[in-house]
């Protein structure tokens, strides 16, 4: 088996796994990256509508600032987040913009004068300051109090992830694309690499690393039904799970986004709506200002997506062959908006699913689209349990989203976790040893490679196309966005009865190389015990927070629920651990949203009480201690100079 | 009445000894707003295990999906069969590196090509964290955005007759990205740095105008104007080294 040695290990190379290894690379140490596919065909180029910061430059930002955007974050993860970290997001998201700037992302900027645009379906004349011209500007996005949400017309990820690629290739940083991480090097707690394979030629490899860091992505592929590309399978935050030491966080957290098109599941950004899209139904009625008077449209995901579903259950979806959808109202918008800023949206009804949207309605409906749980790890990103394990972006829970994350905060945080996080890294890895421990390598890597010969060679008959669409249909069924006791119960002992048959799969493609069906199959268990943790966490959280809503508990229940569900996995056990954690230090008290009503049970500890505790029970959970002390980044009560408490009693 | 349809895959796997290039065919039954994603997936799933392809987005916007469809560069992932007569010929990408039946390694092509070309905002400033960003004029930031629209698909390069005929050849593509960062102030590169990096037989003069990538670019980027922008570009930089010889 060969075996590479580099400082720092990042597996995953879309944003966050970019920007990570370019703040190694920077600090003077040697980087690899590892990806499935060549870095610039990451999911993160499919993000079109933007990245929020509280930049403030256009006339709708007026007055923000970080502490607003925080304040946005939080009510949007319905308290679910840690504050603190959401705070370090807030705080370094405007630096982030700037920075991604100043490496050539031509972002849009402000245009001073008056413009017509779109607001709670009315067409309003704003006037951009002229004294703004030619900064940064942004759009409208849902739970927002601001304009924040920076962009380059509608292929934000696009021209950010290139910006970031291209400054990857002048640092000369190593990238192995076609490359698959299999699973941990690690002994006594401290991780020293991966084991991976070469979807170019199926080599079986050892990378080592002072630090390692994953940056895959989510797990939305195991949905079968997703926004997401088809590599996003739970590649990354599996590698963790199977250490049986590191802890994913909030699994049970799934993010469902009102306009996926029908069929085909593609997203159509949230910027639709922003620039004053519509939601209708099946009268062609604009039903969202009934359920929302205050943020109509644009309430938090969560919300606009269980009311579109409420009101498809009312009897007034669209009918069609691929199910009930409602529609999304683009063409107030006219041609020239739809052709340039929201032109990848044109392109993507015109070409799959040959609607015009300048003339036509967009079939939309609620469909899987982010991953707010994964890989638990502290301020720093260091992963709960093991040492010398990061993990950033969309597989970490590091966790600014809680249970539900605000439209273009991922994107976002793909790049403020990216330099924050990846500076963490970079620290971590200037004073580490090397533990070139190749034996203990060999040692992972001949499991691998059992685990080949046995699948490429077993007797049994069970199919891993199969398989993987009995998981999707399972979640599908009972894990979307309503859930009831009963219903989970099914996917439980469904997933359970999956898992029991895993020993099963055989794989038919017997020619070397890339062999698809192998990866499949080397990926399955993966996704099958994901998919159980997800619908096990979900049936054991007896309340509804953000996106996890429960029919038979619709309370929030801050008394007994205000925390995070810590899943893991021990070698060879038949069942997860489940654990449950203070969701960190509390700024903001516990309280109403301002939009999606619902009821809440209110905690029975002072803010004093529950934040005591904090520190202390994360750490016996496998917290590392941080960098710096647990609250220092949250300051005190910030929030009371700011709308709408300021004018409060 | 649905349609079978008749797909000839060309098959060949350079890691499996003694295979030899060659066409598998499939039949398929057509279903509604059939496109090349799902097809290609089902033939995989339930008769070929080991067909190789790339799909990620299956949105149209990664470019990892682009390949021969009837004789055609084109992304598979937005083809719908409708659109397509009963017997459907798949082939590769020409000029990439074949890693596999459909696949092929654009990726380190790109790569590779962003090297060459220096593709990054060449600049002596220093990222100020604490500073305003440095305004820049809307319209321009749009010019810039048309031509980082390229997904690095490859369609062009294939498309290209240069390119099959001079493997440097920076193709279509290649001029778009040097384009791209011409137009961009924030890049200090000047006159004469551009005429050494494009002003060969493998750069802009290598192009004998058959605009075959204009013709098959899934993002219609406006190659013809970039083209034209360097080559005014370059002419006026040909002036520049002319007047400095009659110097000399």
């Amino acid at each position: 088996m060969r075996t590479l040695i580099s400082d720092v290990l990042i597996i995953g190379a879309g944003l966050a796994g970019e920007r990570a290894a370019i703040a190694s690379a920077q600090a003077g140490l040697d980087v690899t990256m590892l990806s499935l596919v060549p870095p610039r065909r990451s999911h993160s180029a499919a993000a079109q509508g933007g990245m929020q910061a509280s930049l403030g430059n256009s006339v709708k930002g007026k007055g923000d600032n970080p502490t607003v955007h925080w304040l946005d974050t939080v009510k949007g993860s319905d308290w679910g987040a840690d504050q603190e970290v959401a705070r370090i997001f807030a705080d370094n998201a405007p630096i982030a913009m700037r920075e991604m700037a100043h490496f050539g992302v031509p972002w849009n900027r402000v245009e001073g004068g008056p413009r017509d645009v779109y607001i709670k379906g009315k067409k309003t004349t704003i006037v951009e300051d002229d004294a703004n011209e030619g900064l940064i500007t942004a759009r409208d996005f849902g739970g927002t109090a601001k304009w924040r949400t920076c962009y380059t017309a509608d292929g934000t990820g696009h021209t950010v992830l290139y910006a970031m690629d291209n400054l990857a290739v002048q640092l000369d940083i190593t990238i192995h694309d076609r490359m698959e991480a299999l699973c941990l090097i690690h002994e006594d707690g401290v991780c020293i690499g991966a084991i991976v394979r070469s979807l170019r030629d199926g080599e079986i490899l050892a990378y080592l690393a002072k630090a390692t860091a994953i940056a895959t992505g989510g797990y939305g592929r195991l949905y079968g039904e997703s926004t997401n590309a088809i590599i996003n399978e739970g590649t990354g935050s599996w590698l963790a799970l199977q250490t049986g030491l590191v802890p994913l966080g909030n699994m049970e957290a799934v993010q469902f986004h009102p306009t996926g098109i029908v069929p085909t599941d593609i997203l159509v950004t949230e910027g639709c709506r922003g620039d004053g899209g519509l939601l209708l139904d099946v009268d062609g009625y604009r039903f969202m200002p009934e359920y929302e008077p205050e943020k109509q449209e644009l309430a938090s995901r969560d919300v606009v997506s269980r009311r579109m579903k409420q009101h498809i259950l009312k009897g007034k979806g669209v009918q069609s062959s691929y199910g009930e959808h409602l529609w999304l109202d683009l063409r107030h918008l006219g041609e020239e908006h739809l052709t340039t800023k929201l032109r990848e949206v044109y392109d993507i009804c015109m070409f799959f699913i040959g609607v015009n949207p300048i003339k036509e309605l967009i079939p939309v409906r609620p469909t899987q689209h982010y991953s707010m749980g994964g890989i638990r790890v502290n301020k720093d990103g260091h992963a709960y349990g093991m040492k010398g394990l990061f993990a950033l972006g969309e597989v970490a829970c590091w966790d600014m989203h809680g249970f539900n994350r605000l439209g273009g905060n991922s994107l976002a945080e793909t790049v403020v976790a990216g330099m924050v996080v990846g500076n963490k890294i970079a620290d971590y890895a200037k004073t580490a040893e090397l533990n070139a421990n190749v034996s203990l390598a060999e040692k992972f890597g001949k499991e691998q490679t059992d685990l080949i010969q046995h699948l490429l060679t077993n007797s049994g008959t069970e199919d891993v196309y199969a398989l993987r669409d009995e998981i999707a249909e399972l979640l599908k069924d009972h894990v979307h966005i309503f859930r009831t006791g009963e219903g989970l119960e099914k996917a439980v002992t469904g997933l359970k009865e999956i898992l029991g048959r895993l020993k099963n799969v055989r794989v038919k493609a017997q020619a070397p190389g890339m062999n698809p069906e192998l990866s499949q199959a080397l990926r399955i268990e993966g996704m099958a015990k994901q998919a159980y943790i997800i619908a096990k966490g979900a049936l054991l959280r007896t309340e509804s927070r953000g996106a996890h809503t429960r029919e038979d508990y619709p309370a929030r229940d801050d008394k007994n629920w205000l925390n995070r569900t810590l899943a893991s996995w021990k070698i060879g056990a038949d069942e997860p651990e489940f654990n449950y954690e203070p969701v960190g230090p509390l700024d903001l008290p516990p309280g109403d949203r301002g939009y999606g009503g619902g009821q809440m049970i209110d905690m029975d500890l002072s803010l004093e009480e529950y934040n005591a505790k904090v520190d202390v029970e994360q750490k016996a959970l496998g917290k590392h201690t941080t960098s710096d002390p647990i609250g220092v980044s949250l300051p005190k009560e910030a929030w009371r100079e700011e709308s709408p408490y300021k004018d409060a009693k | 009445m649905a349609r079978t349809l008749t797909f000839k895959i060309f098959r060949y796997n350079p890691t499996k000894e003694n295979d030899e290039p060659h066409i598998d065919t499939f039949e398929l039954e057509e279903t509604p707003r059939l496109n090349l994603f799902t097809a290609l997936h089902r033939i995989r799933e339930k008769q070929a295990p080991d067909l190789m392809y790339d799909f990620v987005c299956r949105a149209g916007i990664c470019g990892s999906c682009a390949m021969m469809i009837n004789g055609r560069p084109t992304l598979a992932c937005r083809t719908l069969t409708a659109d397509l007569a009963d017997t459907i010929e798949l082939y590769p990408l020409p000029f990439f590196k074949l890693l596999g039946d459909l696949s092929v390694d654009t990726g380190v092509w790109f790569h590779d090509m962003a090297k060459r070309l220096e593709s990054w905002i060449h600049t002596t400033k220093e990222f100020d964290p604490t500073a305003e960003e440095e305004r820049m004029d809307n319209a321009t930031a749009n010019k810039i955005y048309e031509s980082e629209r390229c997904i690095e698909c490859g369609c062009c390069v294939a498309a290209c007759a240069t390119a099959q005929v001079y493997p440097d050849f920076l193709g279509a593509a290649g001029l778009n990205r040097v384009g791209r960062f011409m137009f961009d102030p924030r890049d200090t590169r000047g006159e004469q740095e551009w005429f050494e990096l494009v002003s060969t037989d493998i750069g802009v003069f290598g192009c004998i105008g058959m605009m075959a990538c204009d013709d098959v670019c899934p993002k219609d980027l406006p190659l013809l104007e970039v083209f034209s922008y360097i080559r005014r570009k370059m002419n006026s930089g040909v002036k520049v080294a002319v007047t400095e010889m009659d110097l000399t």
